[in-house]
């Protein structure tokens, strides 16, 4: 194992991160910020109890999974897709590096980055509305590992592409929708029941409800089902992007 | 003779069906410095990228201190450093964050003495803060060297490193590659100037259209390959061949009729020089120097590469 690679590969990209900081963390923050101040507030205040907690407080995992998604895509995808289309990537595929080693520093550094987001969106939510937590392991589990999953995906979508066009295309027309009607704005339950089972199709259901499982133990899947949703996801991710470095895909002419 | 690269059957079809290279066998000997010619589009870059693992080869092999550099892969490429002809570097990232971050991407241990050497070798240091997108193009190459230095590779590959440079960063440069060399590390390069080929190498590949069309010692490539001219300074101008020499096609005449020019193959056994001073001696023609000169390489390079394949 080649650890002082992965050392400054995942280096690399956090200082990336500490530079880029408004753009990778405030902006995210404020996003969140917003959808407190409208849905929390504003609007959560005319919307009754759901399942026994406030609407404001019901929308804190959802929100956290919105951003993390988002963010967790958009860093690993950018993260490998730059140094593709400035050329840098000769560095890296003429090292003595292993896909392992690769995935681990670039997948590492984006999912860091995802992890430390969403504490801090958690820190925000607080300050908003009152916040507990049932089961902080699981829901340090589930941040880790849909942090982890999203990033590979984004890893994945960051070596296919081959413009920025199609960079944002995946996040855009398919991860946004499915976020926002997987569940984070409100309980699957208050779907009339062909949406209900048209809903379950949707892979963010599984990561919003075992998310909001932990925080409040009211879900709209079981748990179980949950976490092997999203540990199945993150196997499939992880082998399509250890075939893509091992063959060269996008990466060797 | 102890090769420490060993190209075996490589070609290249890129998917656009460029066969960038044909069936090609190279043995690059340790501690030299090969120099690798060709026109742009011959396949140099190509086969560097094979050995170095950017490009895939379509077939054959290539061994790297006799590790596969498919098979074993981390062995090999951990030997080689690279610096491509592209000026391809990171913008944001201040010169010692990136040629530390070379360092640690080739698997050794972070070392500041080493990376304030380097730098200082390649006249950087007083840039070691200065962010990579400010700085020039000449620098940005010193960069790129740099990155390639600081995880000591013991074989090197500079692909046309003096391309757009200027003659202060080029002298650095060959002073750096000479102290190389003599520290033990086996240099390949590229290079448009053939004269920096014809000073710095031991050994010459022309290569054209995909494939090796010679390979040398450049003494010895000189020699084979080289034309010798004997020049005659006449006392008095000619106005032309007189008629016993005109059918010699050996011979020119040049300066107006004061110089007379006979250019012969060095290794044949008969020169005929000595058939053409007597000739010259019968016509009365007389001559007050002579001197002979040896074609340079860049006119052996041209000659190779413009020949029809």
């Amino acid at each position: 194992m080649n650890w002082y690679a992965v050392r400054a590969i995942y280096g690399f990209e956090m200082a990336r991160t500490w530079r880029t900081i408004g753009q990778s963390i405030l902006a995210p923050v404020l996003s969140t910020s917003l959808y407190f101040v409208v849905f929390g507030s504003a609007i959560g205040s005319r919307i009754q109890e759901v399942e026994g907690t406030s609407y404001g407080a019901f929308i804190v995992p959802g929100l956290m999974m919105l951003s993390l998604l988002t963010e967790s895509i958009g860093n690993a995808s950018f993260g490998i897709y730059f140094p593709r289309f400035v050329g840098t990537i000769y560095e890296v595929l003429s090292a003595p590096v292993s896909a392992a080693e690769v995935l681990l520093g670039y997948v590492g550094a984006a999912a860091s980055k995802s992890v430390i987001l969403g504490f801090i969106i958690l820190a925000t939510a607080a300050v908003f509305v009152p916040l507990e937590i049932k089961h902080p392991v699981w829901m340090l589990s589930f941040l880790v590992l849909t942090s982890a999953t999203f990033s590979l995906f984004g890893f994945i979508i960051g070596l296919w592409a081959d413009s920025f066009e199609k960079l944002q295309i995946i996040p855009l027309l398919i991860i946004t929708p499915l976020t926002f009607l997987g569940g984070s704005f409100y309980s699957i339950s208050m779907l009339p029941p062909t949406w209900q089972t048209i809903t379950l199709f949707n892979p963010v259901v599984y990561l919003v409800s075992g998310f909001r499982w932990s925080f409040y133990e009211i879900s709209d899947v079981r748990v179980a089902v949950s976490l092997g949703m999203t540990m199945t996801f993150m196997v499939v991710c992880l082998s399509t992007a250890w075939w893509m470095l091992k063959t060269g895909y996008r990466l060797k002419k | 003779m102890d090769s420490v690269i060993s190209i075996k059957d490589v070609a290249k079809t890129y998917a656009n069906g460029f066969q960038a290279l044909k069936g090609t066998n190279l043995e690059i000997r340790r501690g030299e410095i090969f120099g690798m010619l060709g026109p742009n589009g011959a396949g140099k870059t190509t086969l560097i990228n094979i050995v170095c693992g950017i490009v895939n080869a379509t077939a054959g092999s290539v061994t790297v201190d006799g590790h596969d550099n498919v098979k074993d892969a981390r062995k090999a490429r951990s030997l080689i450093g690279l610096v491509p002809q592209e000026l391809t570097t990171d913008a944001f990232e201040t010169v010692w964050d990136t040629v530390s971050f070379s360092r640690g991407l080739f698997g050794k241990p972070k070392s500041p003495k080493r990376v304030e050497e380097v730098l200082k070798s390649l006249s950087l240091w007083d840039k070691k803060s200065s962010k990579i997108m400010e700085l020039s193009g000449g620098m940005k190459r010193r960069v790129m060297i740099a990155k390639a230095l600081a995880h000591d590779p013991q074989i090197l590959f500079l692909d046309e490193p003096t391309a757009g440079v200027d003659v202060e960063l080029r002298k650095d440069m060959w002073n750096v590659v000479r102290g190389l060399r003599d520290s033990g590390v086996t240099i390949i390069l590229t290079t448009h100037y053939i004269e920096e080929a014809e000073e710095m190498a031991d050994r010459i590949a022309v290569i054209n259209h995909g494939e090796i069309i010679v390979v040398d010692e450049k003494a010895e490539l000189m020699r084979k390959l080289g034309k010798k001219q004997l020049t005659l300074h006449l006392h008095e101008p000619l106005a032309g061949l007189p008629v016993v020499l005109a059918a010699d096609q050996q011979l020119e005449l040049k300066d107006g009729g004061m110089e007379l020019v006979y250019t012969y193959d060095a290794l044949a056994t008969r020169t005929g020089i000595n058939a053409l001073l007597a000739r010259l001696q019968d016509a009365g023609i007389r001559f007050h120097d002579v001197s002979t000169t040896q074609s340079s390489l860049e006119e052996i390079f041209v000659s190779l590469v413009k020949k029809p394949s």
